[in-house]
């Protein structure tokens, strides 16, 4: 299936290439960067191009390309796929996923490489078993293996590649047994000039962070499970449990991952927790025009919202932007045009705005449209669609774990348009 | 070695070259961390030593150098021979790296790679399984042809290893060694064969794909397995599954008729281009005998479905185009939630998506449009990303949400991206040409865009209005006039070629601006593009010809500009032109036809979308991303006319007995076949008691069986019993819902065995030379189904080995069954396992027939129940002309019949459906069914819970809806049960069993509801079970039809309380 891996950095240097069946040569590589000239944009590459002898599928992840060399039919999102799995395991093992960090890695990526595909088709791709097999590279652990002699390679194969719990490894052992879950959601929403909601929606994910010892079975039940309308599961969840009794029940992986994501049913209506109001001109036939945003709570449940940022894609023909915020504090890239305001804390008694004017280029037709603002926020403490935990229990284990639910909500892809 | 020294040296090692200048490239990375050694002999022998030390670290860390040297694509090669002396190396990191080094290199190194050929072999004679595994994967990777055999002797041991893991490894081995050396296909296959029957999901996947790339014709590989693979599927690692669905999506199309009904196709805007003729035949087969969709074929449906749950994008795609191309269209909808889901994800997954649902909406509209605002843009898309949006946009776009959707589009042309509001202009046209109401109200949407300060803007809606003025031939000079005034302030060439074209084109209905046009045109001629230059010259001939006396002096101004043009495309139109329309001597007969030629009708363009033609591509595929067919691409084939015989697929089940039981089968079989047979014929005679076995469940079904076994055969229960799992195994994984086809079939062939010893014994000896092809059990089996029908099995006891599998399954089966029901709409939720006897086969002179109610929506009518009938012969002659003859219906009721059969062969059966419209009463239908010589008076008297059909609802519309029933209309009683009746789970089964309504989601765990409307008049029919304190429970049910209602009450208040 996947004939052949390069990795490709932002300034288009092949800096590692794998294969997994013969030898193709780097010059194929010359097909996507002709694609990726032609894009212009960074995110306008086509993920899939075909060449004369080859498909290339790619994807854009921590701002390098991975690009895999298909010979024949094969899904696409099967590769695409793969490859994420592949920057996740990277991030996974070296904290991030950048070009410094594989290259000092070098072996330890092969060796990764080598585990999870063989002859192109996934092999190991369970962050559990491939820690068995290769362990991460740590500071004590290197000092220990210089000394010792001893590798970095696990030399039996993996307990959960052969039992029916893959994401599981057997033995482990905490002092502090913890059981924490994340419940995130995030809120898509575009907002018309006139502040009416054209799209709601939230989505949510649970992130759970387990670290318990031995083979704990949890389940997790919920006050009001029929808010989730579409859930995707880790595998470990017993869907049949889900099902008939709308309890997660499973068999942990250990440590971090995402339990489940799900969409809160479409007929709720979606609490909006900020508006903006928005004036932003440009006067015909002068060389300025006039921006002011202010920002204020809305359906906000009675917490604060914070982590407020704004950003603002400015039209082309804007040179600079002379600003005054009454909070925070704010940015103009004249390159990308980008403004960003990071405002912080909303108070109420004191709605934070961001006034001035705009330079535009002088003799160029004023903008079209005016720019949509992006909002960022957070609010602690609050899932927005009113989702609640009800219970977790534990089962199978002797031990009285330490288990913890935190709700935060945060906008997703929020979208002002003025 | 710790990394950090690791990178240390080869920094320092990389200054230390770079100052010697005989770094070969330097240009790929700034560190030159390991781009050293290429050319570098010293650095090379340097490594080499470090190779031939015998301190462990000293190689490592020189191996590890060595794959920093093959990552970064540099040439290693010329160290061959001191590392393959390392493959024996103790160390196991040491030789993961001389590994990775050996797959690299050996191709270029054949000779050398033989060296390490024995320690492979030895490995793979290792204890431990990973070590055996990874000789394996090694070994198999070298790409030295001479050790082919060796391989494929490798192959065979580990396909028969005792580690699931290494026969994985074995199953990747097959496709490296076929892409080494195709003539060995036919071995290999074999092997692929063998590991097909593997039970661990750990192979599944490796060995699907492995045959999808070495035999994915041999079809008749999977008959056995499919089953097997159906239900293992969930458990199968995420990989495994999108390989395993898109084989059995191709392989479903090749062994079960269409389950696309005429009915369906009307949903269709239009039809899409492999159905339509396979419903041309099955329109004229529908009259025969109505569709059953082979359980098989359910059972895959079914089991697919919970992995639209999972994580990994690949999978959800594959189940949605599993669903897309096999399932009944009424079921591929649920697949849309799942698929706008993936489009939270990143970008690559997005633009894979989107133009899967951009193919899917262009055929199937309803799908997705309650899910039209998903599809909105965002400014911060990526432009393909947008564009995809847009395409989908507009196959949404219908008469109710067009102008949601065109304001939405205003805000899209303001996009400060302006290939997206070119797209933008470009998708409004094609909404203006799809939905007749709004074409006006685009085209003055368009016009005003014709002010825009943006040229490419413009320039897009000239054209695009261009295409709408064609499209409709009526007076719009205004347009026409207003985009006239454009060629003044507009320079974009398609604009201005367009708006002159549209003059020409419109030169009568604009008599007094044409020829001005002309005149400008003529002025700046020598200055525009080849594009509009043509285009002048195209004006001119047409004001030529339409208006000569003002235009003639112009027209041949602009003929002789064009004849001394720089162009030749141009020279040569213009010699064209003149000879054509200016008269003189020479011109031929054409000249005449000028006018003719020059303003004939044109056609009006098509806008048509992109995404048309992708449907002949599997979705999901490479293909159908890049809509060429790519390398490799297996063609989805067209659904059977007639489906292959099903009972292909039963014989891996004797096979797995075969594996489970010990020796001295043969016998048992014949006695245990003997056994089912009397069974059988006891239950022909007492019906009733079949039917409360296979209620029941499992318990009494199976201890009649094992007691009459004891009876008949003096084999051990050990062996027979293990017989019977294998029978029941298959059947709990297998969905029986609606086989009545399928008995039909089988028991044309089954039925022999009743009462005939002598041929049975001829089966058996058939049997016993093709042992593969026949599974005697099975079709006992069959024999048995029709009576207690073949709906939900007992689940019997099972052996523990296959214990633990089945049971799985077969929760599987209940409650992914409970799940898929509820949500769709006219489903039933269940469909219970009892027949009636319409005819007993004492009263009828040797003709049985049973019925039972499949609760589907009758084919005949809406207002009718539908009901099969299965006919049975039991003479030894034919019985013809098989019909209903005269009927006693009382007032209202009404009775489609069934055709009439011509003749019935001796043992022979077959399933026919009617329908009757009961009026929404339990009155009895009487008629009469004849044969050539006799007439039986039969009746059905329809159980009051059959006369309903299942209707899906909210709990809140529910609520609303009950509350509009109260007083008169409700009834209620209190039920007095133990608590182990009241899980979820049993009042769900046994009010389903009862009466075919559906279930509502409900959010209080004590509060159970369940809705239905009566089939004739569609009146609701809402149930709701209210569990109280202690082990009481309030049945209440609403209906305006008191009588259906109270009936009900009195059928599900015994039911419910009873253990």
């Amino acid at each position: 299936m996947i004939h052949s891996l390069f990795l490709i950095n932002c300034s288009g240097d092949i800096f590692l290439e794998k294969h997994w069946k013969s030898v193709v040569s780097q010059s194929v590589c010359d097909y996507f960067f002709e694609a990726q000239e032609k894009a212009a944009d960074v995110e306008n590459v086509p993920p899939v191009i075909s060449t004369p002898h080859h498909y290339l599928i790619s994807i854009y992840r921590d701002k390098l390309f991975f690009v895999s060399v298909i010979q024949t039919e094969v899904p696409p999102l099967f590769v695409i796929e793969f490859l994420h799995r592949v920057a996740d395991t990277f991030q996974d093992y070296f904290g991030e996923c950048s070009e410094a960090a594989i290259k000092d890695n070098v072996v330890i990526v092969y060796e990764l490489l080598e585990e999870m595909l063989d002859n192109g088709f996934p092999l190991a791709t369970e962050s559990n078993i491939l820690k068995e097999l290769i362990k991460p590279p740590t500071i004590l652990r290197s000092v220990v293996n210089s000394i010792t002699g001893s590798s970095n390679v696990g030399d039996t194969l993996p307990t959960g590649q052969l039992s029916n719990i893959p994401w599981r490894r057997a033995g482990v052992k905490y002092t502090n047994n913890e059981a924490y879950f994340d419940v995130i959601e995030e809120i898509d929403a575009i907002i018309d000039k006139s502040g009416s909601t054209v799209f709601a929606e939230i989505q949510g994910v649970i992130d759970a962070c387990i670290k318990l010892s031995g083979m704990p079975d949890l389940s997790l039940s919920f006050m009001n499970p029929r808010l989730l309308d579409d859930v995707s599961f880790h595998p470990c969840i017993r869907f049949k449990r889900w099902e008939s009794e709308r309890v997660l029940s499973f068999i942990p992986p250990d440590g971090n991952f995402r339990l489940i994501s799900y969409r809160v049913s479409s007929q709720n209506l979606v609490a909006i927790p900020v508006y903006v109001k928005h004036s932003i001109s440009f006067k015909e036939n002068s060389s300025c025009g006039r921006f002011d945003i202010t920002i204020g709570p809305k359906q906000n449940m009675g917490k604060t919202i914070e982590g407020i940022t704004v950003t603002v894609h400015m039209p082309k023909v804007v040179l600079n932007m002379n600003l005054t915020p009454t909070q925070g504090s704010y940015t103009f890239d004249p390159v990308t045009k980008v403004l960003t305001w990071d405002v912080g804390k909303i108070t109420p008694q004191k709605l934070p705005s961001l006034k001035g004017l705009v330079n535009l280029q002088s003799g160029a037709p004023k903008p079209e449209e005016n720019p949509s603002l992006n909002i960022q926020f957070k609010i602690q403490q609050l899932a927005i669609s009113g989702l609640k935990v009800n219970r977790l229990d534990m089962y199978g284990e002797k031990y009285k774990p330490f288990k913890g639910v935190k709700y935060v909500t945060k906008a997703g892809k929020f979208q002002v348009r003025t | 070695m710790s990394s950090n020294s690791f990178s240390y040296n080869e920094q320092s090692g990389g200054g230390e070259a770079a100052e010697l200048g005989q770094e070969a490239t330097s240009t790929i990375s700034p560190s030159g961390a390991f781009g050293l050694f290429s050319s570098d002999l010293k650095k090379n022998e340097d490594l080499k030593q470090m190779l031939e030390s015998n301190k462990d670290s000293a190689k490592l860390d020189a191996m590890k150098r060595i794959v920093g040297m093959i990552a970064k694509g540099k040439n290693a090669s010329e160290l061959f021979p001191a590392v393959v002396k390392n493959v024996a190396s103790k160390n196991i990191e040491i030789k993961k790296l001389v590994y990775v080094y050996l797959v690299r290199y050996a191709e270029e190194q054949q000779d050398l790679a033989l060296l390490s050929i024995s320690t492979f072999q030895r490995a793979l004679k290792d204890p431990n399984q990973l070590i055996r595994a990874s000789a394996l994967r090694v070994l198999s990777s070298i790409r030295v042809p001479i050790i082919v055999p060796i391989m494929m002797l490798a192959i065979k041991e580990a396909s028969a290893d005792l580690s699931p893991y290494v026969r994985k490894n074995a199953a990747h081995a097959i496709q490296k060694l076929y892409s080494l050396d195709p003539e060995q296909k036919e071995m290999l296959i074999e092997v692929i064969e063998k590991l097909l029957k593997d039970k661990s999901t750990l192979v599944a996947g490796s060995v699907v794909m492995a045959f999808e790339e070495v035999c994915p014709d041999r079809i008749d590989l999977i008959h056995k397995n499919y089953r097997k693979l159906c239900n293992l599927l969930v458990d199968v690692e995420e990989w495994g599954q999108v390989v395993i669905i898109h084989m059995l999506t191709r392989y479903a199309r090749t062994q079960f008729v269409s389950p696309w009904k005429e009915g369906d196709e009307l949903e269709d805007n239009e039809k899409n281009f492999y159905e339509s003729d396979d419903d041309q035949k099955e329109k004229t087969d529908k009259r025969k005998k109505p569709y059953t969709m082979d359980p098989d074929h359910r059972l895959l449906i079914r089991n697919t479905k919970p992995l639209l749950q999972s994580r990994n994008a690949a999978v959800v795609m594959a189940v949605a185009q599993l669903y897309w191309h096999i399932s009944p269209k009424s079921e591929a909808g649920i697949i849309s939630k799942s698929l706008v889901r993936l489009l939270r994800s990143n970008r690559e997954v997005q633009y894979i998506v989107l133009q899967n649902i951009a193919t899917m909406s262009i055929q199937r509209k309803g799908m997705f449009e309650p899910y039209l605002k998903s599809f909105y843009v965002r400014s911060t898309d990526p432009t393909m990303i947008k564009t995809l949006k847009l395409e989908i946009l507009t196959n949404l776009a219908n008469e109710a949400n067009i102008s949601t959707l065109l304001r939405e589009f205003q805000t899209y042309v303001k996009s400060q991206d302006k290939q997206f509001a070119a797209a933008t202009i470009q998708t409004i046209g094609r909404c203006a040409t799809n939905i007749l109401e709004v074409t006006d109200t685009c085209l003055n949407g368009l016009v005003c865009l014709l002010s825009n300060r943006d040229e490419i803007v413009v320039a897009e809606s000239v054209v695009v209005i261009k295409k709408l003025l064609q499209m409709q031939p009526a007076q719009h000079g205004e347009i026409i006039k207003h985009m006239a005034k454009l060629l003044d302030s507009i320079t974009v060439p398609v604009a201005r070629a367009s708006i002159l074209w549209l003059i020409g084109e419109n030169c009568e209905r604009v008599p007094k601006i044409a020829p001005d046009v002309l005149r400008k045109m003529a002025k700046s001629f020598t200055s525009e593009d080849d594009l509009v230059k043509l285009q002048i010259l195209n004006l001119g001939a047409k004001l030529y010809l339409t208006n000569s006396k003002q235009t003639k002096l112009l027209t041949q101004y602009i003929l002789n500009l064009g004849k001394y043009d720089q162009n030749y495309d141009i020279r040569d139109r213009t010699r064209f032109i003149r000879q054509l329309i200016v008269p003189n001597e020479k011109s031929g007969a054409l000249s005449k036809y000028a006018k003719k030629i020059f303003l004939a009708q044109k056609p009006a363009p098509l806008l048509e979308s992109p995404f048309k033609d992708r449907d002949h591509f599997q979705l999901g595929t490479l293909s159908h991303t890049l809509n060429i067919k790519a390398t490799g691409y297996l063609e989805l084939s067209n659904w059977p006319e007639v489906a292959p015989d099903p009972s292909v697929r039963n014989v891996e089940v004797i096979e797995l007995a075969k594996e489970w039981t010990p020796a001295g089968k043969a016998k048992q079989e014949n006695s245990a076949k003997k056994f089912y047979s009397e069974s059988e014929e006891e239950e022909d005679s007492s019906d009733s008691s079949s039917d409360s076995e296979s209620e029941s469940g499992s318990e009494s079904g199976e201890q009649g069986q094992s007691g009459e076994e004891g009876d008949s055969s003096e084999d051990s229960s050990e062996d027979s019993s293990s017989e019977q799992d294998s029978d029941s195994g298959r059947d709990s994984g297998q969905e029986n819902k609606r086989t009545a086809k399928r008995n039909s079939k089988a028991k044309g062939k089954s039925k022999i065995v009743l009462g005939s010893p002598k041929i049975e014994k001829e089966k058996k000896t058939k049997q016993d030379r093709t042992p593969v092809a026949k599974d005697v059990s099975l079709l006992d089996l069959d024999d048995f189904n029709p009576v207690s029908t073949p709906v939900a099995l007992p689940p019997p006891a099972l052996s523990p080995s296959l214990m633990a599998d089945l049971e799985g399954l077969n929760l599987i089966t209940i409650f992914t069954n409970s799940s898929f029901f509820s949500f769709s709409h006219v489903t039933p939720v269940f469909v219970p396992t009892k027949t009636h006897v319409l005819l007993h086969r004492m009263s009828g002179k040797g003709l049985a027939a049973h019925y039972f109610f499949p609760r589907q929506p009758c084919i005949f009518g809406d207002k009718m129940v539908s009901i099969q009938i299965t006919l049975n012969n039991t003479t030894d002659r034919k019985i013809e002309n098989i019909h209903i003859g005269e009927k006693k219906l009382p007032i209202g009721m009404k009775m489609h019949v069934f055709n009439p059969i011509d003749s019935l062969e001796p043992e022979g059966s077959i399933t026919v459906s009617m329908g009757i419209d009961f009026c929404d009463s339990t009155q009895t239908a009487s008629f009469q069914l004849c044969t050539k010589d006799d007439c039986f008076s039969v009746n059905i008297q329809p159980p009051v819970g059959e006369l309903l059909l299942p209707v899906a609802m909210s709990e809140k519309d529910f609520k609303k809806e009950q509350g509009m029933l109260t007083g008169m209309n409700e009834t209620s009683a209190i039920i007095i049960a133990a608590p182990q009746n009241f899980t979820p789970s049993v009042i769900f089964q046994k009010v389903v069993n009862v009466a075919n309504v559906g279930a509502v989601p409900s959010g209080q765990d004590n509060i159970h509801r369940f809705a239905a409307k009566t089939v004739h008049s569609g009146s609701l029919m809402l149930v709701t079970v209210e569990l109280k304190e202690g082990s009481t429970a309030q049945l209440i049910i609403n209906t305006e039809k008191t009588v259906i209602g109270s009936v009900l009450l009195r059928e599900l208040k015994p039911v419910l309380s009873q253990g």
